[in-house]
């Protein structure tokens, strides 16, 4: 006889997990004493918001998927804001939450919420198990829907008597079978034929990369194609790492916090190849604008993106790296024309500024730069929210790396625990978290986390005192009204000194970059203060 | 303009809510859903009339398709399907008018579904359109209450949006 909670053991071990995320409640104790006996790894976080972006920090620096749990009721509502995020950035995670026994359920009692219904907008698919026996199937199928097709969250909540109930035996499935579930993985051929003779028609094309290249592992096709043809790529803020900074092919981020050579390259553009993006209003501000003047050619797993945002001449449905194989084929050894790369070169140089320095303060976006190579060129970054995160967005020069953030729902908070599931997932990468002063206190309490744990993060905080990016937005279109964007920020020194974590508290670069050379040497987490003039503009 | 969508779905608690979670988080605006288990009783299948452009009805249907239980979504083609509606009409009468709505139901061929001392309740199936215009006719008598089922479709000739296996199974 085996129970139902050995079972959730069981099944996690067959997918290969090794490290979990959680925080214990009574509806999810039968799971944590199965736990207790196993060999999973379990990291107790302060919050279960934090559980949430550790696994997605975890998922999108590993080959596995970040795995959380939490209890019922306000545990698993904790959570929402984690899984959220996770949904808007299309990152694979499978979160377990405890729920009130079944013969209970429906009835308001203590620590009830009705949680699968809840989360039903954030979720790729949820399941609320009602049998003991369907554990294994369930298991099996929220790993295949979660890491499959468009990649994003798979929430499982068990009744507590369902982990209590004993069945003969385990068997893992595997198969699965989902009838409804069939994701298309090969571009249809006359498609990529049509792609090819547009880019061959067109005479300034340009590629517009986001977070799906990178969740597909197809960066290094992109970079060949991008080689082979001389078409430039420009990434959404998601898109970010999909080639080095310093490629001559590369041209930054778009957006309205993005970089003006890239924004330039784009409008002057006549067909724009969008690879994995779903050019949200952050990244175009105004689809329809371009789809008037250049032609698109869309390519995407998720075909209900395509023609979502932007009118497509030529859609091509499939996994980014079997499509951008294909049109490597196909289009053979063609080169786009030697004009426009030569124009757009030239904006790039041209049209890059130095930050100037204010005197008495850290100039962020320099030391973001600077950063870039104190890390070893496999360095991890993690961004949080607000121009803390547009400052590294433009500034990180990626080699190797990893740039992660949220630029889907901006969740204030996302880089330190991020930052905690990349370092385990990667132990031997150099894991930077660069967060603002109001972000650094949305989950403040991960310090302890990482104090118990050792976790060796390096965190980052740009300190201007203020809501910085809102404040930004006040200053230009509210008529310098600062409302409610004032942070009487604590001495975060004292703070990191409560919890053991060594930390320095500088104010210029040469400091900063004196300080954070000695920091990269040691073996345990730091907190680097930099404090930052509050009128350093986003870009 | 309308669209009648046939939709296959996977036959268990909770589908329904995530379709209609959906219609209301996107702001999807539908006419009418009826739901109904197929000759294969894993298997449901809803029938949605939709108002909207090109561009609405194409994001609904693949929309739709992202949703797991979700097992096939058919967008029906106007003339090539038919479609039915089922309607209860409660009218309040005296027994002198009892024999004007007699006829009117006559004429439609509407049956009586009840018939009580100051009330009559007429069952009528068809259109969505004809029903409308019986709905109109019955007006001047005072209507006291309708029920709708909302539409059901099916294909013309041998046309299947979903092949259930029902024959296989035998
Ligand atoms: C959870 C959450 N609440 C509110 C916001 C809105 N918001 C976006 S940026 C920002 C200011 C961030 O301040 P800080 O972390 O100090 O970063 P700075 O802009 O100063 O670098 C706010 C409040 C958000 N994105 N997330
Ligand atoms: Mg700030």
């Amino acid at each position: 006889m085996i129970s139902g909670a050995d079972i959730m053991i069981k099944c996690l071990e067959a997918e290969g997990v090794d490290t979990v995320f959680g925080y214990p409640g009574a509806a999810i104790c039968p799971f944590y004493d199965s736990l207790y006996k196993s060999n999973i790894k379990h990291i107790l976080v302060r919050m279960e918001q934090s559980a949430v972006h550790a696994a997605n920090g975890y998922s999108r620096c590993s080959n596995k998927v970040g795995v959380c749990v939490a209890t019922s009721g306000p545990g698993a509502t904790n959570m929402i804001t984690g899984i959220a995020t996770a949904y808007s950035d299309s990152i694979p995670v499978i979160c377990i939450t405890g729920q009130v026994k079944r013969e209970l359920l429906g009835r308001d009692v203590f620590q009830e919420a009705d949680i699968t219904g809840a989360c039903e907008p954030f979720v790729k698919h949820s399941y609320l198990v009602n049998d003991t026996k369907d554990l294994p199937k369930v298991f099996r199928e929220a790993f295949h829907i979660a890491t499959t097709g468009r990649m994003g969250p798979v929430l499982i909540d068990i009744p507590q008597d369902v982990q209590e109930e004993c069945i003969e035996s385990f068997e893992y499935p595997d198969k699965v079978d989902i009838v409804g579930y069939k994701p298309n993985y090969r571009g249809h051929k006359m498609q990529i034929k049509r792609a090819v003779e547009l880019i061959k028609k067109s005479e300034r094309p340009i590629i517009v990369a986001g977070g799906g290249v990178l969740s597909s592992g197809s960066k290094l096709k992109l970079v060949q194609f991008a080689e082979t043809t001389g078409i430039p790529v420009i990434s959404t803020l998601m898109g970010i790492g999909v080639m080095p900074s310093e490629h001559m092919r590369y041209l930054g981020m778009l957006g309205t916090h993005g970089k003006k050579y890239a924004n330039r390259a784009l409008q002057e553009s006549d067909l724009v190849i969008v690879c994995g993006a779903r050019l949200g209003d952050r990244a175009v501000a105004r689809p329809d604008q371009v789809s008037k003047t250049s032609k698109i050619i869309h390519i995407d797993i998720d075909p209900a993106e395509i023609g979502k945002n932007v009118k497509t001449t030529v859609p091509i449905v499939g996994d980014m790296k079997n499509v951008i194989e294909k049109l490597i084929e196909e289009i053979g050894d063609y080169h786009i024309p030697h004009e426009w790369c030569e124009t757009y070169r030239e904006w790039k140089e041209k049209l890059y500024r130095e930050p100037p320095v204010k005197e008495g303060f850290v100039e962020p976006r320099s030391l973001v730069a600077k950063l870039s190579f104190m890390m070893k060129s496999k360095g991890i970054l993690v961004a949080d929210v607000g121009q803390n995160q547009i400052w590294c967005a433009n500034n990180f020069r990626i080699r190797e790396g990893r740039f992660l953030t949220t630029g889907g729902m901006g969740t204030m908070g996302y880089s330190v625990p991020a930052a905690m599931g990349a370092k385990l997932a990667r132990p031997t990468r150099d894991v930077v978290a660069v967060c603002g002063d109001g972000s650094f206190q949305m989950n403040l309490t991960e310090l302890g986390t990482i104090m118990q744990n050792n976790i060796n993060i390096k965190i980052i905080v740009m300190r201007n005192n203020r809501l910085g990016m809102v404040r930004e937005l006040q200053a230009n279109q509210y008529g310098n009204r600062y409302s409610a964007t004032i942070l009487d920020d604590p001495d975060f020194k004292k703070i990191a000194e409560a919890y053991g974590i060594k930390s320095a508290e500088v104010n210029s670069n040469a400091e900063a970059e004196a300080v954070a050379e000695k920091m990269f040497q040691t073996k345990e987490p730091f907190i680097l203060i930099c404090n930052v003039h509050p009128d350093t503009p986003s870009i | 303009m309308k669209y009648t969508l046939s939709v296959i779905v996977e036959n268990h608690s909770g589908v329904l809510s995530k379709i209609s979670g959906l219609f209301s988080r996107r702001a999807f605006n539908i006419d009418s859903l009826a739901v109904g288990v197929t000759s294969n009783p894993a298997i449901s299948r809803i029938t949605i009339v939709a108002n909207g452009d090109e561009y609405v009805v194409e994001q609904l249907e693949k929309q739709l398709n992202k949703l797991i239980p979700v097992i096939k979504v058919k967008r029906l083609e106007e003339g090539e399907y038919v479609s039915r509606e089922l309607v209860l009409i409660k009218v309040g009468c005296s027994s002198q008018k009892r024999d004007e709505i007699l006829r009117v139901a006559q004429v439609v061929s509407a049956k009586v579904a009840d018939v009580a001392n100051t009330s009559i309740t007429l069952e009528y199936s068809d259109t969505n359109d004809r029903i409308d215009t019986l709905v109109n006719l019955l007006k001047p008598y005072g209507i006291k209450e309708i029920v709708r089922t909302g539409t059901v479709a099916i294909e013309k000739g041998h046309g299947e949006a979903y092949h259930s296996g029902y024959n296989d199974k035998k």
